[in-house]
């Protein structure tokens, strides 16, 4: 149940991204005249300060902020699997290391590192913005994955692989990797979601690219237009709405995820006894 | 012992990577702070001052190495630098002056959370099947929310709108600081929002942490047993499972805390707080590299003493680390 309505949440705005800016062909920084309107039947989603359309915008910016989202968490997640599967599976001198490495990235607070490697950035793309998420964004993925092939490098098929002549690189991403892709896929998921929130972070404080609209470029532009001050809502309420709609539908399918491998976890109405 | 001497090797370990980080970060980065400075201003600007410049973020023709050195020796002596902002203030003093404002804040709020977000989590599932669970859709949905953008609606709504509570600053324009009633009680007033910014962005995480290990640990034997000696429920679900399900939580606390403090920081953007992350954004705004860098390594090291306590606490709770 939490898996559909997830995955629901998650296709639509899949949709959204890909198909959304077919269907509304407009630029969304066009300005016009009418500026700062409520929602209404020309503009669903009401107008910014310079007269542009929320809605469109939200379209738009939906682009770009799942896709510097999932492409950081690609890079992350790649990052994570050579790193935890490499040191799970050797361990020794090589998993040490690799161990405090992500150990001292987990604690390291991201969000900090993040602006500080964004403001040494000469231009602040698209590419750079996700390159420099992910930086700070493989390490959990990297320890949940090493855990994860410590108990797996010594089973059966690990052994008979190994005895029958593949070498280590074979055995790590054809024996190995294929059995932890569950696990890879949920850590992936919860990368997307620190991910999009960064760069929602990021755009917020006018530190990521300002000229593309994304969703924390509306809310950047929406508090330095005093929207709260004018009393604005519909210009900073759907932005984060999105933000926090699609973290919730990466969750519910992550936790939906977690509840089939421990069935405690479930929510099930508990029958009360007959007196 | 040998647990918190394990840790702390680790602590020190971690605190060297992030010196090394903010020496490294300038140095690897395309082109350097002093070209990218001289670049913004147009190149106006005399080549003794560029020489001075480059003096003072360590930067010369020295070889790496050496330069590395200089760094660490400067930093063991408490020097960061000046900033450029608040020129000719030393790093350290911006960095002194706006500390306690972030302290103050986030240590409060995030004990708030913690508090309040792990007896949710017992109590949920302690509850499982009843009306409780449905705290669950609404804590998924709250984890995944960006802080700054609870500081906007907070804000809007019992700022502008209702006008309840102000939206901005530490605290009210007529009051002097000191340690006044009147001034106390102004930060309190103007630390509300900004707190519970904090505590709701980051109770959920505490939430969903708590009950999901509660939940497992309510299968446990002991707790069968607990309860078919017939104690009280409630002496069952604090003194056995909750005391138990409490251990991982810590755990999961210390590694949030990073996440929490990058939540503050832009928490304290909002509300124009006079903390350390409103100082971060100054200095990222105008490029002002030491600054920055300063910032970001108190950040570390803060987050770092925090994970430190919370391995105490863990010592504390769980007798078999102490062996």
């Amino acid at each position: 149940m939490k898996i559909r309505i997830g995955a629901g949440i998650l296709v639509f705005f899949a949709l959204m991204a890909l198909a959304g800016p077919l269907l509304i062909s407009a630029d969304p920084a066009a300005t016009s005249d009418a500026g700062l309107q409520g929602p209404s039947g020309a503009h669903w989603l009401g107008t910014t300060q310079t007269g542009q359309d929320i809605l469109t915008q939200i379209v738009y910016g939906s682009r770009v902020s799942l896709g510097v989202g999932v492409l950081s968490a690609v890079i992350a997640t790649a990052f994570a699997i050579a790193v935890g599967l490499v040191g799970g599976y050797f361990g020794g001198a090589v998993d040490e290391v690799l161990s405090v490495l992500t150990n001292i990235f987990l604690v390291l607070p991201a969000l900090p590192l993040i602006i500080v490697l964004a403001g040494y950035l000469p231009q602040r793309g698209v590419a750079s913005v996700a390159v420099v998420i992910a930086v700070t964004g493989w390490a959990w993925g990297a320890r949940v994955l090493r855990a994860q092939t410590l108990s797996v490098r010594r089973r059966d098929f690990v052994e008979a692989a190994r005895a029958s002549g593949e070498g280590p690189i074979r055995v790590i991403f054809f024996e190995i990797l294929p059995v932890l892709l569950p696990v890879i896929a949920t850590s992936f998921l919860a990368t997307v979601v620190g991910a999009i929130l960064a760069e929602a972070g990021l755009s917020f404080l006018g530190l990521a690219d300002l000229s593309t609209v994304s969703w924390g470029s509306m809310l950047y532009f929406a508090q330095n237009g005093q929207a709260l001050l004018i009393g604005a809502w519909w210009w900073f309420v759907p932005p984060g709405l999105c933000i926090a709609l699609i973290g919730t539908g990466l969750a519910l399918v992550n936790f939906g995820l977690d509840e089939i491998a421990n069935p405690r976890l479930r929510t099930i109405k508990v029958r009360k006894a007959r007196a | 012992m040998r647990f918190l001497a394990r840790r702390l090797g680790f602590y020190l370990l971690t605190a060297w990577a992030a010196v090394t980080l903010n020496f490294l970060i300038p140095r690897l980065m395309p082109g350097d702070p002093v070209d990218l400075l001289v670049a913004r201003l147009k190149g106006n600007v005399d080549p003794a001052a560029v020489e001075a410049m480059k003096k003072a973020f360590g930067i010369s023709d020295a070889g790496l190495w050496t330069q590395y050195v200089d760094y660490l020796g400067n930093l063991f002596r408490g020097e960061l630098g000046r900033s450029i902002t608040f020129f000719p203030t030393e790093v350290s003093t911006v960095i002194a002056d706006s500390l306690p404002w972030t302290i103050g804040l986030v240590g409060v709020a995030t004990l708030i959370s913690y508090v309040v977000g792990t007896s949710l989590g017992v109590l949920m599932a302690w509850k499982r099947g009843t009306w409780l669970d449905g705290v669950l859709p609404a804590a998924t949905f709250l984890h995944a929310v960006p802080y700054f953008w609870v500081a906007l609606v907070l804000v809007f709504v019992f700022g502008s709108t209702l006008q309840w509570f102000p939206g901005s600053r530490a605290y009210g324009l007529e009051v002097t600081p000191g340690v006044t009633g009147d001034f106390l009680a102004s930060v309190a007033y103007h630390a509300t929002l900004p707190a519970v910014t904090i505590v709701v962005a980051s109770m959920a995480d505490r939430i969903l942490g708590m009950r999901n290990v509660m939940v497992t640990t309510l299968g446990e034997d002991y707790v069968v047993m607990a309860e078919a000696k017939g104690l009280t429920s409630r002496r069952v679900m604090w003194a056995y499972a909750a005391r138990n399900a409490i251990l991982p939580n810590i755990t999961s606390f210390a590694l949030s805390l990073g996440f929490v403090v990058g939540g503050s920081v832009l928490t304290e953007i909002v509300f124009s707080y006079p903390g350390i992350g409103s100082m971060l954004l100054k200095g990222v705004e105008n490029e002002d590299f030491p600054l920055m860098q300063g910032i970001f390594l108190v950040i570390s090291l803060a987050v770092l003493v925090a994970n430190l306590l919370a391995d105490l606490a863990y010592v504390l709770l769980d007798p078999r680390t102490r062996q």
